[in-house]
Parts: C-alpha cells; sequence; structure tokens
C-alpha cells in the first residue's frame, strides 16, 4: 500500500503569476496571456509532480486565465465607437497582482526591520544565558524558484521511449546521504549539478525531495546571489556546530 | 536635571518607559518637556558618537545598541530570532497595514488561504483578536500586537514606512530599483505637506 502525502504549499496563485513576471520582466500592465498562462499551467504540473497539495485557488486561476485568454481572442464590439467601458479583460487581474505586490514589498520592508531590530540590543531581563550565534542562515530562494528550476531540470531528461519495469532505486534517504557526501567533498554546489548525471524522472524527483528535505532540517542553506540566478546549495554551518 | 533623570529610568529598563511613566516619577511633568528632554537626550547621544542610542519603541522611549555592533554583541548575548516565511511576512503586512481586518479580507488580497500563516503569526503573538466585524456572521477580526512594534522597531502603527502606490508611470516592473526609490520619497514628501517649510 502507498501513502500519498501531500506538502502544504502557503504561497499562491498570485505569487505564481508574480514570480513568471518578474522572471520574463514582462509589463505588468501588458501581459501576454496566453504565454502566462502555458507557463502558469507547466508550474502547476511540476507541482503535481511533486505531490505539492495544489489549493483550489491554483485551480481556479487557471480557469480565470483561460477565460481572459478567450476573452482576448473574440473580435471587439463596435470597433469605431472605441468604448471606454470596454474594458481590458485583464484589468482586475493586473489589479489584484498590483495590489498584491504592494503587500509583498511592504512584507519586504518588515523583514529589513525586523533584521535592523533584531541587531539592536536592548538589556536584558536578568541573567540570559550567552549563546553562541551561527552565520546568517535562512532560505533565500523562494519556492517557485526551486519549482522552476526543477522543471527546467526536468525538460533536460531524455523522453523514455520504452515501457521499462524498473526496480525503485532511487530514495530520498539514499539521496540524502548522496548530497551530503557530496557537500562534504565540496563547499557549495550548484543546483544543476547535482542532476549533472540523472536520467530517469523518478531520480529527479528523488533528488528535489532530498533537498527539500535538507532545508526542513536544516541541513543546508539554499541560496541565489541574485533573482532568477543559478541556486546554490552550501552545509548550514551552524548545523555543523551540534 | 530632567535630561539625566530620564536617563537614569531608561538606563536600567528592560522594557520601553513611557511618557506616562515618566511624568509620574518626575511628577506630573508636562509632556512637552519630558519630549523635549529626551530628544536632547537623543542628540547628546549622536553628537558624542555612542554605540547605543535612544529609540522609540511601542509608544514608549529605550535605549539600545546600534546594529553596526551586533558582530560583537550577539557573541556574547542571544538575539531575539524571529523567523518567518515569506508567506507569513506577507500576510503580517497585510494585517499591520489594514487592520483590524478579518481572515477573508486577508485571503482576498494574498489570493490564498491563510488558516496556517495566521495561525503561526498568533503563535508568535505578533497578531491578537482585534474584535468582530459587523457583518453577516460576525467575523473575527485581527490585528497586530505591541510585540510587533517592538520586534520591528516602531514606535506605534503611524511609523510604518507608507505602502506604495502604483501608477501607471509604474510601466518598467521592478526593473529599476532606484528610480522606485526616488518616487517613493518623493509621494511621501507630498504627503506631509505640514512638515514642510513654507
Amino acid at each position: 500500500m502507498t501513502y500519498k502525502v501531500q506538502l502544504p504549499v502557503f504561497e499562491g496563485p498570485l505569487d505564481l503569476l508574480l514570480h513568471l513576471i518578474k522572471k520574463d520582466e514582462i509589463n505588468i500592465y501588458d501581459i501576454p496571456i496566453a504565454k502566462i498562462t502555458d507557463q502558469y499551467i507547466e508550474h502547476l504540473e511540476v507541482m503535481q509532480l511533486l505531490d505539492l497539495e495544489i489549493a483550489g485557488e491554483f485551480i481556479l486561476m487557471a480557469a480565470t486565465l483561460m477565460h481572459i485568454k478567450s476573452k482576448m481572442l473574440l473580435p471587439a464590439e463596435d470597433k469605431e465607437e472605441e468604448a471606454p467601458e470596454e474594458a481590458d479583460p485583464r484589468e482586475e487581474l493586473v489589479r489584484r497582482l498590483l495590489e498584491y505586490k504592494r503587500f509583498k514589498e511592504a512584507a519586504g520592508g518588515l523583514k529589513d526591520m525586523g533584521a535592523r531590530q533584531r541587531d539592536s540590543f536592548t538589556r536584558l531581563p536578568g541573567a540570559e544565558a550567552p549563546a553562541a550565534e551561527g552565520v546568517e542562515s535562512g532560505f533565500e530562494a523562494s519556492l517557485f524558484d526551486l519549482i522552476t528550476a526543477f522543471g527546467k531540470v526536468l525538460k533536460e531528461i531524455p523522453k523514455d521511449r520504452f515501457h521499462e519495469v524498473i526496480k525503485d532505486e532511487f530514495t530520498v534517504s539514499g539521496k540524502i546521504h548522496d548530497i551530503l557526501h557530496m557537500l562534504v567533498e565540496k563547499q557549495t554546489m550548484l543546483f544543476s549539478e547535482l542532476f549533472k548525471n540523472t536520467r530517469m524522472r523518478g531520480e529527479v524527483v528523488s533528488i528535489f525531495l532530498a533537498i527539500l528535505e535538507l532545508v526542513k532540517l536544516r541541513e543546508i542553506i539554499v541560496k541565489q546571489s541574485a533573482p532568477f540566478e543559478e541556486i546554490e546549495i552550501t552545509r548550514n554551518p551552524e548545523w555543523q556546530k551540534k | 536635571m530632567i535630561k539625566k533623570v530620564i536617563e537614569a529610568l531608561l538606563f536600567v529598563s528592560e522594557k520601553p518607559v513611557t511618557t506616562d511613566e515618566i511624568k509620574q516619577v518626575l511628577d506630573g511633568m508636562e509632556e512637552e518637556k519630558i519630549k523635549e528632554a529626551i530628544n536632547e537626550l537623543r542628540e547628546d547621544y549622536e553628537k558624542q558618537e555612542r554605540s547605543f542610542a535612544v529609540v522609540e519603541l511601542a509608544g514608549g522611549y529605550q535605549i539600545i545598541t546600534k546594529p553596526e555592533f551586533a558582530p560583537w554583541v550577539s557573541k556574547l548575548f542571544k538575539r531575539d530570532e524571529l523567523k518567518l516565511s515569506n508567506p507569513s511576512l506577507e500576510t503580517l503586512a497585510i494585517i499591520a497595514y489594514r487592520q483590524p481586518l478579518t481572515r477573508s479580507e486577508m485571503e482576498k488580497i494574498r489570493g490564498v488561504n491563510v488558516e496556517g500563516v495566521l495561525k503561526t503569526l498568533l503563535d508568535k503573538g505578533m497578531v491578537k483578536i482585534r474584535g468582530r466585524k459587523d457583518a453577516p456572521g460576525r467575523p473575527i477580526t485581527y490585528g497586530t500586537t505591541e510585540a510587533f512594534l517592538k520586534r520591528f522597531g516602531l514606535g506605534g502603527l503611524e511609523q510604518l514606512p507608507k505602502l506604495r502606490d502604483f501608477t501607471e508611470h509604474d510601466l518598467e516592473f521592478d526593473k529599476e530599483d532606484e528610480k522606485l526609490k526616488i518616487r517613493v520619497k518623493k509621494g511621501a514628501d507630498e504627503n506631509a505637506p505640514d512638515k514642510e517649510p513654507a
């Protein structure tokens, strides 16, 4: 019997859309709906493959995108009049994206303020246990960065042409072991390096899940030097101290 | 003298000292004078280039060490770590700017269920229940806590940076950060005309 465990995703469809828009430097006021819809659905498929729980909101957004796409294909009525009430079908979506983006930016502001405050010490209540402090750690790459990177790797595996029955030889725990081993030899590894010699979907998925698990266990740190750069993987220095 | 008394109070206190508390200590001294003295104290430290400063925090005043000394201070003392995921931070931002608001109002902006992140924020004491909305079903409304102000170095909610407004000129999406900053600054000035010298 197999158990399917679905991992919850707290990011929403607007997050994914903003990620896609930013990735391709798309003008938010003139979104190429057909292209974005394809990419959006592609990302949902990858999420499904990873057993990430796809909330109903994601499906609803896919439907909304397709609805807008179909509306835009229809010829506009009364072209001569250029009726101003005939709004761009994308308008409502753009408004929501912008509204959400404002708060996403505000969240970035809060993050900076929090970091500053964290570095401001106040008088301590009584005797506080002194602590050893490690280097800054954190999950710097976003979930959708990982999914985009993962989608890229998937596309590069050759398509299986024959039906093969293969023993399930790739396990997540096995891959965790492998990754940690590789990180002993090398301090930093690129995300793509981990997938260099993979040929099967199953193996790719195992490696990806192993990375997520290691992040969760705080054994490794996943970072990007800049948005949409290659994702780097390093050992969490805090972990080594334990 | 008042300045020295306030300095002594701030020096020993583990939490922000409010003007009310200082007023009590100084036998009902006018708030104006207290604030003046605090400002003087703040300027003194600034002039002397001290490693600490007087800041307004959660409705009171406190002496804190400057962030640039954190690399050394943190070797001996624990930092107040608050790890929040991006979805949690976003939800917190929505609550901070729009409070009091209901869960469904948050979900409308984020476009996804916020039950999980809201629970995290409640557990970490950043958010609390404010009351109920006068609407069908009388849904619960949420707001930020004093711990939130302290944790993010805010004297009060009015000190939250202004939310950026998007206009038609924002065609270059997320490209030139510098430009955006300038525009934000301009916007802030326009909104505080009474502070501008005529």
